[in-house]
Order: structure tokens, then C-alpha cells, then sequence
């Protein structure tokens, strides 16, 4: 059955759209993870232009972080002072990034940008998650737990505004949240990604914060910055397709409730590992898009800013 | 008494028709072709994938017909790519001021066999034969690689399009062809141009508009988007929120 995405403007089929939701929402029950970095990259090989499919996945991500935050509010796993600092830095990346985003669009070069973004961020953690996930299994196998150690004082420590965030137990500056919040905004904005996969390392290393309030605390600040990227996007480009949101969004829903039901009883290293090849294999298919000769090197592009 | 009203009603009617029939064939001699579409509004609804008008006609006898369809003109990009450290990078541009959006001609003959080259170019036959003014000065063996460039890449989309032989006649008198709009087809006011050949002189013409607009709710969608963008950005995230809200809920109860 074939809809037409009004904002996309094309015809797409339904079952292939609910079954993209599907299959991304059961990898992101499953790991834990957004799917952004996922659907995104999928959207554009099924020929959704990337400006409205990057805008589009914000205003899905939106939803997958809401029903995901409530899970760990419940628990009282989110720190509030943390997330408004990091939110705050967040919400002026992501006007930052909806900005360059048109420029770029009006330039010819967003298509590009998005591509190589994708190539970089996929690339780096699709092989940090292969070595990692290669470690554990090998650790598994000679038994014997490595220990990290706990805090660790450098430099990043000296920076001024320094601020307590009682529920992290940090006393840090609030200059290196709202850069690292800043700096997401606008990987959310241009890729269409919550940012979930640079926040949560950044938070743990960066910020040294404990493990348990990290991910309920990087949801809570997803949900807003992408709210804040979908608003920009329709304000300023008109590309998010709501249509094609709620679509993906029922499929990805529904797939979620399987994924996390599956989460406790597969292997997660090897899954993880698995995850990891996967993500590598969209980068490299984006590479070689990039470096093959296209069949026309002429193409049509959107008059000056849409 | 109402039989003499009656009289004077057939009278009356008789009267009327006959001015009728004599201005419709006076209508006739001085237009040799007549021609209309099986609709005049195209509806992109949320079920759009493309669709077909019939455009049927008659001449006057001999000649043939070529049938011209425009979209509406707009500033159209078209972008080259170069290989930049390795990789493929859009590095030139030419936009044309103002290119139809969509662009189809269909004739009973290859065109070639039945109007001179100064005929085409003054009626824009064909798609060789429009008349793409670049925004800014190119160079004249830069500009045609980017014409042919673009005209390809409406092709391929389906948006330019040419049917010799397009046109059937059915006698000699009747003809039809079938005027196919793929599914993303622009929306506006379209023109659609009917011209009688003979030997090499266009001797009549006929031009019909034909309206391609979004209907229903992908229409209301669309036009809310780009009205009220900020209030249809609200929106967006309103129901993103009770989306993940609905499906927090559901997670909770499995």
C-alpha cells in the first residue's frame, strides 16, 4: 500500500515504513540505544531527501525519548541539574546546527555534510563498540574483571563556574556540560540523531558521572533538544514530514516492546558485536556512494533555501 | 389558448437550436481542432501514485496533431559534481530562471517529419527546444552540458517527456493520447496545447489548462506546514510527546 508524504513528497510503501520503525525500534529496545544514527542513514536509501529525513527523525526521536525517560524518572535515575545545564548548551548548538543546516541546503552541499557526518560518527563508534565488544567477550572467556578507577582529577577540574550537581555527586565546572551539551545540539540538528551515542561516553568520561544516572539524564535532555531541532526545522526549513513521523513511530514502538523483551535473554556481547558490524556496514555503504562515480554527475538541486 | 403557447414554445426551440447549430459550425470552420481532457483537475491525495488523463479530439480531416503540456515555470537548479579528495562533490552550479516545472509532448509523428526547426523553436516543441535562460552569465559550452544535464535528470524523474507517435488517430478524424503525471508530480496550473500540422504550417490550435493541486489531508498537511510552520512545528512535537507518552504507558502495564 503507498502513501504519499506530503512534506517528503513522494509516494513510499506503508509495510516498508512500519517495518524500517520495526526493525530499528527492536535494536533500539534491545541496546538501548536511539536509532537515529539508524533510520536516518535508511530513510535516505529509500529515497526520502536527507533534509526531511534528518528533520523527520528529531521529531521521532522525540517520541522514543519521552517513553524511554519516564522509565527512569520512575526510578529516580534522572539528575534535573545536569540535564537543564547540559540543555541549555544543547538548545543553542541545535539552533546553531538548524542555521548551518540551511545554509548548507541553500549551498548544495547538506546532502554532503549529512553523508560525511554519518561516515565519521557511524565509523568511530561502530568500530569502538567492535573493540569494545571484543574485549568483553575475550575477558568473559579468560575470567578475571578489569577495574577503572573512579575519579580521576585532570585539568577539565581547574575550569571555572564550577557547580554541584548533588545527584551526579560531581562538583564540576558548568562550562564543560554546556559545551558537550553545545556540541550534540548541533550533531542533533544535522544528522538527525538524538546524540545519545556521543553523550552517554562524554557524560561518563568527560564528566565522570555515575553510570546509573547517565542514561535516564541524557534522555531527559534528548527529549528537549530534538523537540527543539523539530521546531527550528518546520519554523525555518519546513522539512518534518509529520506524517512519515507517526509511521515510523508506530513500527518503532511496537518493535522496542520486542527488542527490550528480547534484551535479558540473548547474548548481549556477541549482539552488541553484531550491532557494531551493522553500524559499520551503513558507513561503508555511505563511503562507497561517496567515492563511486555517480551514473550523472548532474543532479537537481532546491532553488536557494527551498 | 395553451395549445397556441405550445405552438409558439416548439416554434421558439426550433429557432434557438438552428442559431445553435450554425454558430457551432461556424465555431468548427474557424477551429479546425477541438480537444479536451477526461479531467481537468489532477487531486494528489494520500493514496497518489502517479496517474493518467485522456486527451481526445478531432481535426478537420488531414494533418497531424501535436500535443504540448506545461507545467508551471519556476527558478530551477541543476548541480555537477567533480571529484574532490576522492570523493564526489557538488562543485558548479547553473539555475535556470524559469523552467517548466513539467514538460511532455506527444505527436501522431516524429516530430521532425512533420514541423520545420523553425517552427519548434517558436512553439517549443521538444525539449531541445525550450527556452532555459541561465540566472547568471555561463559559458556557452559550459551551459549546454548543464542543459543537457538537466534535461536528463527531468527525464529520469519524469517530469520531461517525449511521445512521438504518442498521439493515435482512430479514423482520420478522431485522436487520443493518454498524459501520464508520475507521483511527485509538482502541483499548479498547467497548460495543455493542441496544434494542427499540415505541411509543415501549424494551422490551428487549441490550448486547455488543466489544474494539478493536493487535496485532502496530505494537502492540509502540506499547506499548514508552510503557513503556520512555527505553530505546525508545536504541533510536530505535541504529538511526538503523547506519542512516547502512549507507548511509556503501554511499556509500563507489559
Amino acid at each position: 500500500m503507498q502513501i504519499y508524504l506530503p512534506i517528503a513528497e513522494i509516494s513510499l510503501n506503508v509495510f516498508l515504513l512500519l517495518g524500517m520503525g520495526g526493525a530499528v525500534g527492536f535494536l533500539s529496545g534491545l541496546f538501548g540505544v536511539g536509532g537515529g544514527f539508524l533510520m536516518t542513514p535508511l530513510l535516505i536509501f529509500t529515497g526520502v531527501p536527507p533534509a526531511v529525513a534528518v528533520a523527520t527523525e528529531a521529531n521521532q526521536v522525540v517520541a522514543a525519548s519521552v517513553s524511554g525517560v519516564l522509565a527512569h524518572w520512575r526510578r529516580g535515575n534522572v539528575d534535573f541539574k545536569m540535564g537543564a545545564v547540559l540543555l541549555v548548551g544543547g538548545v543553542g548548538g541545535s539552533a546553531f546546527g538548524v542555521w548551518l543546516y540551511s545554509i548548507l541546503r541553500g549551498l548544495g552541499q547538506l546532502d554532503l555534510v549529512i553523508a560525511l557526518s554519518y561516515v565519521i560518527f557511524l565509523g568511530i563508534i561502530g568500530s569502538l563498540m567492535l573493540v569494545e565488544s571484543g574485549r568483553a567477550i575475550l575477558r568473559k572467556r579468560n575470567s578475571g574483571a578489569g577495574a577503572r578507577k573512579l575519579h580521576q582529577h585532570t585539568w577539565l577540574h581547574g575550569l571555572p563556574f564550577k557547580m554541584r550537581f548533588r545527584k551526579s555527586k560531581l562538583y564540576i565546572s558548568a562550562l564543560l556540560p554546556l559545551l558537550i551539551g553545545f556540541l550534540v545540539g548541533i550533531l542533533s540538528a544535522i544528522m538527525g540523531v538524538g546524540g545519545g551515542f556521543m553523550l552517554v561516553p562524554a557524560m561518563i568520561y568527560l564528566l565522570g558521572m555515575p553510570t546509573i544516572t547517565v542514561v535516564g539524564t541524557s534522555l531527559f535532555q534528548i527529549i528537549f533538544v530534538t523537540a527543539t531541532v523539530t521546531f527550528l526545522q518546520a519554523a525555518h526549513n519546513q522539512t518534518v514530514d509529520v506524517m512519515l513521523a507517526l509511521i515510523l513511530l508506530t513500527g518503532s514502538v511496537i518493535g522496542a516492546q520486542f527488542g527490550s523483551r528480547f534484551a535479558g535473554r540473548l547474548p548481549g556481547e556477541q549482539l552488541r558485536g553484531l550491532l557494531a558490524l551493522m553500524v559499520l556496514a551503513v558507513a561503508i555503504k555511505i563511503i562507497f556512494d561517496l567515492v563511486t562515480q555517480p551514473a550523472d554527475l548532474f543532479s537537481l538541486g532546491t532553488a536557494g533555501g527551498g | 389558448m395553451i395549445r397556441g403557447f405550445l405552438h409558439r414554445a416548439v416554434l421558439a426551440g426550433f429557432v434557438l437550436a438552428g442559431v445553435l447549430v450554425a454558430s457551432m459550425m461556424q465555431q468548427a470552420r474557424a477551429q479546425q481542432v477541438v480537444a479536451d481532457l477526461s479531467r481537468h483537475l489532477v487531486a494528489i491525495t494520500t493514496g497518489f501514485i502517479g496517474t493518467e488523463v485522456l486527451l481526445f479530439g478531432a481535426t478537420d480531416g488531414d494533418g497531424d496533431v501535436v500535443v504540448i503540456v506545461r507545467g508551471p515555470d519556476r527558478r530551477e537548479v541543476v548541480r555537477r559534481k567533480d571529484r574532490i579528495a576522492g570523493i564526489w562533490v557538488n562543485a558548479g552550479q547553473v539555475s535556470f530562471n524559469a523552467a517548466p516545472a513539467f514538460y511532455a509532448v506527444a505527436t501522431s509523428r516524429p516530430v521532425t517529419e512533420i514541423v520545420p526547426q523553425r517552427l519548434l523553436a517558436r512553439h517549443r516543441i521538444g525539449t531541445d527546444n525550450l527556452d532555459l535562460r541561465p540566472g547568471a552569465a555561463v559559458d556557452a559550452k559550459l551551459l549546454a552540458e548543464y542543459r543537457a544535464g538537466f534535461i536528463r535528470n527531468k527525464v529520469r524523474k519524469g517530469l520531461y517527456m517525449e511521445k512521438p507517435g504518442g498521439v493515435t488517430f482512430l479514423g482520420n478524424r478522431l485522436f487520443r493520447t493518454n498524459l501520464y503525471f508520475p507521483a511527485n508530480v509538482p502541483t499548479g496550473t498547467y497548460t495543455v496545447e493542441v496544434l494542427q500540422v499540415r505541411q509543415g504550417r501549424v494551422v490551428s490550435a487549441q490550448t486547455t489548462p488543466l489544474l494539478i493541486s493536493k487535496i485532502g489531508l496530505g494537502a492540509e498537511v502540506y499547506r499548514f506546514a508552510h503557513r503556520y510552520s512555527a505553530f505546525y512545528g508545536i504541533i510536530a512535537i505535541l504529538i511526538a510527546l503523547a506519542a512516547g507518552w502512549t507507548a511509556g504507558a503501554v511499556f509500563r502495564k507489559a
